[in-house]
């Protein structure tokens, strides 16, 4: 599942507000109630806080979220491929960050060694 | 030690691409400084007062002679102070024409820096590192840094089990980990698998002690939230074992507690230590709850297996060396008894330098960066490649970076002792010295560090100069001097049994003198802050200082006494006393109302 690029200055939410749940980055996802809600979307008050991250893997992992992950905020193309790791399936990224570089940064690695929300198996347990 | 297969080579490799592709966004300005700033300091690179600095990671201080050639090669074609425009830089009390360059550092953790390199070649300088599977990521940045461990892990006679493959698998798993990279402040392991500590494991945000348990089941202890800084802390024991193949799942347990709960309104406070402390049990208990759900919930993904341990130790398979078992006793014996004879120097090496090893034909050598007319820890290109050459001929093609910034050679024949020192003290690194008082631990300090308050190069050198005589630096015996320029305490001044602080007051170099630190080790006692002994001292009288407490403790021991058992006997009052009684820029008139 590869993350959607959005981009903040075009970017018009499709979900209804009632579908979607703001969570701010010191919500436990695992306390939201998150019956009938299509879009979670976490927070980057700065690129460089990671708790959107953890949020973001409890969510997909732990609780099995099968709806969009969203990350707003300060989202860079340098934290794309985190952020897709994590579990977030849509990243609406600052108006002035190129695409087409994002999508080559998403392709830059051949593979990791930790297990994530993607592949949650690390790469001993496939050998 | 361990050998990058082909997706370790081409993981190095994509990061040293990667990290150009950032470099070259930032050089054309479509990566802001801000932006940039976490990524190249994810591969090492800071800026500090005069050039940027480079900081390589040796994980958990293992290193061939192929990358010490290398590292070589970095110094003589990359750290050249010309190719920097210093003019704009403020130099401080830095004496900018001595300051070295074409030269390498060794770290306290094992890592190894370079201060001349310019950003411009900072991709350059990667590609190489990373045609020898060295590379800077993670060595700095609010990240899982560098992981540490013993200088003699996998051949220590007093070691529970080799550290060293779950070293890898930590490296391995916190390398480019996606949810932990931008925690709120940086995050330290330590491992050890030995009684002794020497990786000084209560003074990192987590230390694990492999040991085994009451059903002889090998495991960790855990402690966590320890750290030096402005608020040095001793790790808390969170766990007294966990099982081996548990120590992935609990980690994540941990560092998730920590990236969502720990401090980041504060940089100051930002660090695992300062929640542990906070909150205590709540803490734990957070961490124990995240745990069960990642082995209930979450179905453990992280659970080491027997094979993967089994694949990763089998890279630390110790070399084949041919040794003569039959005739070796007697002729070390001979050799030995031969040479020290005629030699009190090589007597004295290899008591200070040279320790027994788990294979009995074999020793572990130190060699001491720790000499005259170079900082601690200072390696020219010359010396690397000279370091290389001997790690070739004595120890297997492998070295170690110490915690206390040396070398080691983890893999010298014992009938190869006299030939080894010959060679390391031709080149000037046979110093006996080990353990000893100029055996001290130092960062750059404020010669190079945009951060540090006073210089600790000058007052190294001073006591490297002051305690040159040996006989003198043996009498004494063991002691640990640890020196920081600033409160960040790189050099571990927390942890020195003498610690020396740089501090500012109105932009002159000042030092605290603190006493009775412990890193943890037998020598040292519980791992322990020094105590300051009052107000600080100036650069002049620090040397004095550091004369006068040695001089009370040779005239208070007891028989064998080292320096940190009569400083425990007698307490800090006659230290103190001494060390007033020399100040001379700080002495203040008596005030009359205090006496």
């Amino acid at each position: 599942m590869s993350i959607q690029l959005l981009r903040a200055d075009t970017f018009s939410p499709p979900e209804t507000e009632a579908e979607r749940r703001v969570l701010a980055n010191t919500d436990d996802p695992r306390e939201a109630d998150l019956s009938g809600v299509r879009v979670v979307e976490l927070q980057f008050p700065k690129f460089s806080d990671g708790r959107a991250f953890s949020q973001a893997f409890l969510l997909r992992r732990r609780l099995g979220f099968t709806g969009d992950i969203r990350a707003t905020g300060e989202v860079l193309i340098d934290q794309l491929l985190q952020m897709q790791r994590s579990g977030f399936s849509q990243a609406v990224l600052k108006a002035d960050q190129d695409l087409a570089h994002a999508e080559r940064l998403l392709r830059h690695y051949g593979g990791f060694y930790q297990g994530d929300a993607l592949q949650p198996q690390p790469r001993f347990a496939n050998a | 030690m361990y050998r990058h297969d082909a997706f370790d080579r081409q993981f190095v490799q994509q990061r040293a691409a990667q990290y150009r592709d950032q470099l070259e966004r930032w050089q054309a300005g479509t990566l802001s400084d801000d932006a940039f700033k976490p990524l190249r300091l994810q591969n090492g690179w800071y800026i500090q007062r005069f050039a940027p600095m480079l900081r390589v990671a040796v994980p958990y201080g293992e290193i061939n002679s192929e990358q010490l050639r290398v590292l070589a090669r970095v110094a003589r074609e990359f750290d050249h102070k010309e190719d920097n425009d210093i003019s704009k830089a403020n130099a401080g009390l830095s004496d900018v024409p001595s300051l070295p360059d074409r030269t390498a550092h060794f770290t306290t953790r094992s890592n190894v820096q370079f201060n001349w390199i310019p950003l411009a070649r900072s991709a350059d300088v990667m590609e190489l590192l990373a045609s020898v599977g060295l590379h800077g990521i993670q060595t700095s940045g609010n990240c899982i840094r560098n992981t540490t461990s013993d200088a003699l892990a996998g051949i220590a006679v007093d070691e529970v089990a080799d550290p060293r493959p779950f070293a890898e698998i930590l490296r391995q798993w916190s390398t480019l980990h996606h949810e932990f990279a931008f925690l709120p402040r940086k995050f330290k392991v330590a491992i050890t698998g030995a009684r002794e500590d020497r990786a000084a494991t209560p003074w990192h945000d987590v230390g694990l002690r492999l040991l085994h348990n009451v059903d002889g089941e090998l495991g960790f202890q855990v402690r966590v939230g320890g750290g030096m800084g402005r608020t040095p802390i001793i790790g808390t024991v969170l766990r007294e074992f966990l099982p081996w193949d548990q120590m992935l799942n609990y980690l994540e347990a941990v560092v998730r507690a920590y990236n969502r709960f720990g401090r980041r309104d504060n940089m100051y406070k930002a660090r695992i230590k300062i929640i542990v402390k906070a909150e205590g049990q709540a803490f734990a208990d957070q961490v124990e709850a995240e745990y069960r759900d990642i082995l209930e919930l979450d179905g453990a993904p992280h659970t080491i297996t027997a094979a993967e341990l089994a694949r990763v130790s089998a890279f630390f398979t110790p070399p084949a060396l041919a040794c003569d078992r039959k005739s070796a006793d007697a002729k070390i014996a001979h050799i030995l008894k031969a040479a020290a004879e005629d030699d009190l120097e090589f007597s004295r090496w290899l008591t200070r330098n040279v320790v027994a090893h788990k294979n009995p034909d074999l020793r572990a050598v130190t060699l001491s960066f720790k000499r005259l007319g170079q900082s601690p820890g200072d390696a020219t290109a010359e010396q690397l490649e000279r370091a290389a050459e001997l790690a070739d001929r004595f120890s297997g093609g492998e070295a170690r970076v110490t915690h206390t910034q040396n070398l080691l050679l983890p893999w010298v024949r014992c009938d190869q002792l006299p030939e080894l020192w010959r060679e390391a003290r031709r080149l000037g690194l046979a110093k006996p010295n080990i353990g000893l008082l100029t055996d001290m631990i130092a960062c750059p300090g404020g010669d190079f560090c945009d951060l540090a308050n006073a210089r600790s190069l000058p007052i190294a050198q001073a006591v490297l100069a002051r305690y040159a005589d040996l006989d003198e630096l043996h009498d004494i015996g063991e002691i640990d001097l640890h020196m920081s320029g600033c409160i960040n305490s790189c050099g571990h001044h927390h942890s020195g049994h003498i610690g020396v602080l740089g501090v500012d007051k109105d932009g002159q170099e000042w030092y605290q003198v603190t006493l009775g630190g412990s890193d943890g080790k037998r020598l040292s006692g519980e791992a322990t802050p020094g105590k300051v002994i009052g107000p600080s001292f100036a650069a002049n009288e620090v040397p004095e200082v550091i004369e006068a407490l040695l001089d009370t403790y040779r005239a208070q021991r007891e028989d064998g006494e080292p320096f940190i058992a009569t400083l425990r006997r007698i307490g800090l009052d006659p230290f103190k006393q001494a060390a007033n009684a020399v100040r001379s820029t700080t002495a203040r008139p008596v005030d009359a109302a205090t006496v």
